[in-house]
């Protein structure tokens, strides 16, 4: 079946799928298959790397159930296929059940991104009766001593054990999302036998990608070049290996590539999300970049309507608002000039050219303070929460 | 998992979907797609017509007769195609098969 895509381009952050062919409906804007809501950022866990933004949406600001429900059937109407319910963490939503049982009423194909430590069985079984499809459990190592730790969750690991054993018994395909750094990519080999163990169907290894809370905590999570050609090396062995038992996405860190990522695949291009409060993002960074205004869904304008037409979503499509290097670049639609958030975090304007391009002025020196941040014995995390991030109790060496 | 996984696909496999791979006619796009976990896939026609005929009941082998006799073609060169289609969707993890119980 040549025609059958592999949806999620090896080079992208982020696992969403997209249906892409050359000059298809997604490469003009179309609307994208998947979609990711972030309904709440609440969340019992404080990992260090966390994709939300430094600054979260409170309990009071988010969408109300009826609010959902209709960004729900508005979707399926546009052509969105799948949902994925992330957060925060999603089952903080008192209401998940109801939304769920809503997408799945409207036909759309529902996932659930979870760290599982707030799940009951029988409120895994109300989910699975709802329709719920598929079921991703993030994981933070192997053993409770460092994954506990990495999470600032005390007994979560063992809790997520039993989420997964329970998704599997419930007949809902499983997802392990392992999200890699320097503290925990020696677990690697283990983290793959685990997933094995615990009948998953699909194994992410996502290496941390440094935006928002996690390059706050860069210096403690930024692996060495050796740990990562590891980290590829048994990726590959282990594709080979587990081929039709367990399916392995890998995401490596663009610091230390040679060419920036597609981010997005494009910005505007083939993805949104929508925030805790409603905003319609290009993507789950993109309110780090100052100076854009996001619409909310409760300005009066449809979905499809801040898609198509709205200036933030407008600013970076295509290829006319870049800059040397990239303006005449023979990648620049290639890559699209790599991550607009990175850009910004890192040379202040997210027109330039992503630090993680070798063609970007800035790429030598970033990537030299990458690589001395990862020999670096700064171990301690700054833990994400509304307060703003606390401190590791503790001292580096 | 509606079944086994790592499945080898031969002639007397009953391959189905697993209850994670939705086949759905996409309106607005006017394609069949195969929805699965985080994944949307394009089915080409004749892939679609092989997995509307992969009810549990149908073994390959019964598909490859019924392909070769609407499209009056060699049932050999149907049935290779049709299982290295099929091996390739359970390569990904998106094809099961039913088996007898056993006691």
């Amino acid at each position: 079946m040549s025609d059958v895509l592999p949806t999620i381009p090896p080079d992208t952050s982020d696992s969403l799928a997209v249906l892409e062919k050359a000059r298809s409906t997604a490469e003009t804007f179309g609307i994208p298959l998947a979609v990711l809501l972030e309904i709440t950022h609440r969340c019992p866990l404080q990992c260090p790397y966390c994709s939300n933004p430094v600054e979260l949406d409170r309990s009071g600001k988010e969408l109300t159930t009826e609010e959902w429900k209709k960004v729900l059937s508005e979707l399926a109407e546009i052509g969105v296929l799948q949902v994925h319910f992330s957060g925060g963490e999603p089952t903080a939503r008192k209401d998940l059940v109801e939304l769920v049982k809503h997408a799945s009423d409207v036909g759309l194909y529902t996932n659930l991104i979870t760290s599982a430590v707030l799940l009951t069985r029988e409120k895994l079984g109300e989910l699975a009766d709802a329709g719920l499809c598929h079921v991703q459990i993030s994981f933070q190592g192997i053993e409770e001593g460092l994954a506990d730790r990495v999470a600032g969750y005390k007994g979560g690991h063992r809790k997520k054990l039993e989420v997964a054993k329970w998704t599997r018994e419930l007949d809902l395909p499983l997802t392990v999302n392992a999200v890699m750094h320097r503290q925990n990519l020696h677990q690697l080999p283990e983290i793959i036998q685990m997933s094995v163990d615990l009948d998953a169907d699909r194994l992410e290894v996502a290496n941390v990608q440094y935006y928002g809370w996690a390059l706050k905590n860069r210096a403690a999570l930024m692996p060495t070049v050796a740990q990562l050609d590891e980290c590829t090396r048994l990726v590959e062995e282990a594709r080979e290996r587990l081929k039709g038992t367990l399916s392995i996405d890998y995401v490596v860190p663009d610091y230390y590539a040679l060419r920036p990522k597609k981010c997005m695949g494009g910005w505007g291009r083939q993805f949104f999300n929508i925030s805790p409060a409603g905003k319609v993002l290009p993507c789950h960074a993109a309110e780090s970049i100052t100076g854009l205004e996001f619409l909310s869904l409760r300005s009066n304008h449809s979905i499809a309507w801040i898609w198509q037409n709205s200036e933030a979503f407008n600013r970076y499509r295509g290829t006319g608002w870049m800059k040397e290097p990239c303006k005449t670049c023979e990648f620049r639609e290639i890559d699209f000039g790599g991550c607009r958030c990175q850009a910004f975090a890192l040379t202040g304007d997210a027109a330039n050219t992503d630090p993680a391009c070798a063609l970007s002025p800035l790429h030598e020196t970033i990537f030299k303070q990458a690589e001395r941040e990862a020999e670096g014995e700064t171990n301690r995390f700054l833990y994400r929460n509304f307060a703003g991030g606390t401190l590791e109790p503790g001292n580096d060496a | 998992m509606a079944g086994p996984r790592n499945i080898s696909v031969g002639e007397a496999s009953r391959p189905v979907l697993p209850r994670h791979a939705k086949l759905k006619y996409d309106e607005t796009r006017k394609v069949w797609v195969i929805l699965a976990p985080e994944r949307v896939l394009a089915p080409d026609e004749i892939a679609v017509e092989v997995l509307q005929l992969c009810d549990g009941k149908r073994n390959v082998g019964d598909v490859a007769d019924q392909l070769a006799a609407k499209y009056a073609a060699p049932r050999e060169a149907i049935l290779t195609d049709v299982i290295a289609m099929l091996q390739d969707l359970a390569d990904k993890g998106f094809l099961t098969e039913i088996r007898e119980k056993t006691p």
